[in-house]
């Protein structure tokens, strides 16, 4: 589904992405730790070209997405991304934050829009808040609402870059949690993040990105339980 | 001068008003010069907000993407020739050089708007980057082109922010525009001038214009005011 071929991402010299080669199949749950300054949330930016890549090239669902024929906003219709600051639209009210991109991009009528919005709401039983400003809610409800925003659009995957490293511990659960039935539906699911639970419970492979390499992947039991690089080691004995 | 100004001092605040507004109907020249003032002030501020956005934006574009560097050659001597000389000389360089064969008010009007929209176009351009880069990559990120992403996410917050600085802009253009009358417009400053040749009282006339300007700004003020409120609705905790 997404093919990266040998990505490379420097800024004025400094090489943040070294040669990232990695295929991610349908249905996978992809995540990605590493060390902080390791090209982790760059990466993850370059999947959808929030970041230009200096060289290399990325493919996603057959098209090569770096290239000057793609249409890359029709692209990015069917990839989901959340932030780590959630990113919310604080003029606009949630159902409003909702329904902003399917009504603008004309692909629902107004009426579609916000029963969809509001189906999706009742999932993370934010119903009650649609009419609300974002700036009523706390970090936890807004992740969530930020998530629920992306899924609106129906994205084949969901880019999530630390999206629980602004939370207050408490509400981090609530992310988790709404991340992971998700995954259980089946999304294709790239995730940067420092929950180590998180990435041994629900991905089908995790990455460790250090000096922006791949340095090590393997599925999350192999992957904690028995580290070959030395990198993997020391970074997993301060972590875990 | 000695001997008008003194005869005029002893006359009472009722015969100075009689003077100055109802013998032949004067207060018609006022009313004249206050329509042509807001007249002027209203499109011109229209022509500024058009110019200010449109440079602001291509602006940003430019400096955001890299693309279109002549553009923004332009629009920098564009914006260093408005803001580095006189609105006064503008307006009569505009008068007797470029356009010399339109109506005087349609000429106000469009330097006016020029010289508003540079300083309108800084303000903008300030209050677009200061909405948060998330926004932009948000809209984005949802397959929203940079253009609605701009006028449906990144704009209402900017305008949020600057309508203080923005209405500051339009309270100094509706006071420049006291300016008009070098380019033969008669507007309030202008009546009052023209009024005082003829009653030899330069007092009462000047007062009451800047009674009525500070009443404008008040009004402006107000409106500001309002709109800043029903825009801060997002805001309500």
């Amino acid at each position: 589904m997404i093919d990266v071929k040998n990505l490379v991402k420097s800024y004025n010299g400094l090489t943040v992405l070294n040669g990232i080669n990695e295929f991610i199949e349908k249905g996978e749950k992809v995540v990605i730790v590493g060390p902080s300054g390791s090209g982790k949330s760059t990466f993850l930016r370059c999947l959808n070209l929030l970041e230009k890549p200096t060289d290399g090239e990325i493919w996603f669902e057959g098209q090569q997405i770096n290239s000057k024929e793609c249409d890359i906003n029709k692209l990015r219709q069917k990839m989901g991304m959340v932030f780590q600051h959630f990113n919310l639209f604080p003029h606009l009210t949630v159902i409003q934050n909702i329904t902003l991109a399917p009504l603008k991009l004309k692909l629902q009528t107004k009426e579609q829009a916000e029963e969809n919005a509001v189906r999706l709401l009742n999932i993370i039983g934010l119903a009650d808040k649609a009419n609300e400003y974002p700036q009523m809610l706390s970090g936890g409800q807004k992740q969530r609402i930020a998530i629920v925003r992306a899924l609106a659009m129906n994205p084949d995957v969901m880019l999530f870059d630390e999206p629980t490293s602004a939370l207050d511990p408490e509400m981090v659960g609530e992310v988790l949690e709404l991340m992971k039935k998700l995954a259980e539906d089946g999304m294709t699911m790239v995730v940067v993040t420092h929950e180590m639970g998180f990435a041994r419970e629900v991905a089908t492979r995790v990455l460790f990105m250090d000096e922006g390499q791949i340095k090590e992947q393997a599925p999350p039991k192999e992957f904690f339980e028995n580290p070959k690089n030395p990198r993997l080691k020391d970074f997993l004995s301060k972590v875990l | 001068m000695g001997f008008y100004n003194s005869s005029v001092f002893c006359l009472s605040f009722a015969e100075r008003f009689q003077m100055t507004f109802i013998e032949d109907d004067r207060w018609k020249q006022f009313a004249l010069g206050l329509g042509n003032t807001l007249l002027i002030t209203f499109f011109a501020a229209i022509l500024g907000i058009i110019i200010g956005v449109t440079v602001a934006v291509l602006k940003v574009y430019c400096y955001q993407s890299g693309k279109l560097k002549p553009v923004d050659i332009l629009l920098n001597i564009y914006l260093t020739v408005i803001r580095g000389t006189p609105t006064l000389v503008q307006l009569l360089i505009m008068y007797f050089i470029i356009m010399k064969s339109l109506n005087g008010t349609v000429i106000a009007i469009i330097a006016f708007g020029i010289n508003s929209g540079a300083y309108a176009a800084e303000i903008v351009r300030a209050g677009i980057l200061a909405v948060d880069k998330g926004q932009t990559e948000a809209g984005r990120s949802l397959g929203l082109s940079a253009w609605t992403t701009m006028e449906s996410i990144v704009l209402p917050q900017a305008i949020k922010n600057i309508l203080p600085a923005l209405g500051n802009e339009f309270i100094t253009l509706l006071k420049e525009t006291s300016i008009v009358g070098y380019v033969a417009i008669v507007d309030l400053t202008m009546a009052a001038t023209r009024v005082q040749t003829r009653t030899y009282d330069a007092m009462f006339p000047l007062i009451s214009i800047a009674v009525i300007y500070l009443v404008l700004v008040m009004g402006l003020t107000a409106l500001q005011k309002k709109l800043e409120r029903r825009l801060a609705s997002s805001d309500r905790r």
